[in-house]
């Protein structure tokens, strides 16, 4: 067990520099490289609260998807009482109209691929 | 037995590699919604179509109603016949009802074309096929329905419909496809898809895409629980046919020769 210390000390390094960006986010408060959103200009509510639809979006597109063609039910209720069609091109893109700007920048940066676009059909580029 | 550094370290670094892989797997936004209702929703029990075959084939080569229909629902147009898609199409009446055809019949009715689409049967061979259910009877409205988030493409039910109302996606759709209709989406490859009675038109209180664009008014979409519905007025008053009926699927699809 001569030697325990270097290799103790090389887990605790290793531990220190794979966690590095978690540390350097909670010291210096900002994210390193997050994307910046576009956001709709004149609308500020939507289906649900922001911060529950930055985490759980996808949750509740998976809900609306199985409400709909599955169930039939295709009005989804707001917390402010207000009623949207359970659709993602239609209610969603009406006001994040741009795709590349708002879904596939945030997605690219997290790495994920969501599987929606190969059969939606996005929202055309207005002239 | 105790545990020597050795191994300790072995399992350590298999359980930290293990640990790893696992938390960057989570899957995200799978699929989405369907498009949605804007109007009210037309309301039936068990919805059903006649389709009037003298009155089809006196537009002859009229193909309005799968024009609108293949339009609506992002069908798309393939060059080989192998990879077909079709929700509705024509076909010579001794190919679509061979049990009614003999050799003496009719000459104009033998080569004439009937139209074909989806029977939403009642007792639907496709549903009982399918391992996700990603086809299914809907109980309030006895609509086959498809859920092509779920369909694997296993192609179980094309086998099993007798009438070859399923097509299989063998290549992406979307290159071939005219002219995009925002509002449906198109299918991926290795789905199956095929005639949902257009539930998502019938949801917003609108006819069917085929109904609305026949002018001869040669199709009659309705209710069959509703006994002053069109439809049952049409079935009471004459005589129809169904396609393959012996099979005990209840076909859903009438037709008047």
């Amino acid at each position: 067990m001569t030697d325990a210390g270097k290799i103790i000390a090389g887990i605790v390094l290793f531990l220190v520099i794979v966690t590095s960006p978690m540390w350097y986010q909670l010291v210096s408060g900002s994210t390193p490289g997050a994307p910046k959103l576009e956001m709709p200009v004149d609308v500020t509510d939507c289906v649900e609260g922001a911060d529950y639809m930055r985490a759980f979006h996808m949750d509740l597109l998976n809900v609306w998807r199985d409400d709909v063609v599955r169930e039939g039910d295709r009005i989804h209720v707001a917390p402010d009482g207000k009623e949207y069609d359970k659709s993602l091109s239609r209610t969603c893109m009406s006001c994040h109209s741009n795709k590349d700007a708002f879904c596939d920048r945030c997605h690219d940066y997290a790495g994920v691929k969501p599987y929606c676009w190969d059969c939606h059909v996005e929202p055309r580029e207005q002239p | 037995m105790g545990i020597d550094r050795r191994k300790f370290l072995k399992v350590a670094g298999v359980a930290a590699l293990g640990l790893a892989s696992g938390s960057s797997k989570q899957l995200l936004a799978r699929g989405s919604s369907e498009s949605t209702t804007a109007g009210k929703p037309a309301v039936g029990k068990r919805w059903a179509m006649v389709i009037d075959l003298k009155k089809c084939q006196q537009a002859e080569n009229c193909t309005k109603c799968v024009d609108a229909c293949h339009k609506f629902h992002n069908v798309p147009e393939f060059d080989n016949p192998k990879d077909e898609i079709k929700w509705i199409w024509k076909e010579p009446f001794e190919h679509a009802f061979h049990n009614q055809e003999h050799e003496y019949a009719k000459e104009e009715l033998k080569h004439s074309l009937a139209l074909l689409l989806c029977n939403h049967c009642d007792s639907p061979p496709c549903v009982k096929v399918c391992p996700t259910q990603a086809t299914w009877k809907r109980q309030n409205d006895g609509i086959v329905m498809m859920d092509w988030h779920r369909c694997i493409g296993c192609r179980y039910c094309v086998a099993a419909c007798p009438y070859g109302s399923r097509s299989f996606n063998w290549r992406d759709p979307r290159p071939f496809i005219e002219e995009m209709h925002d509002d449906f989406p198109t299918r991926s490859r290795g789905v199956v898809e095929k005639c949902t009675f257009c539930e998502e038109r019938l949801a917003r209180g609108q006819m069917p895409a085929c109904v609305e664009a026949c002018k001869e008014k040669a199709l009659v979409f309705g209710d069959l629980e509703d006994p002053n519905s069109e439809i049952r007025k049409v079935l009471g008053a004459n005589f129809t046919i169904r396609r393959r009926p012996e099979l005990g699927t209840k076909p859903e699809v009438y037709y008047l020769v």
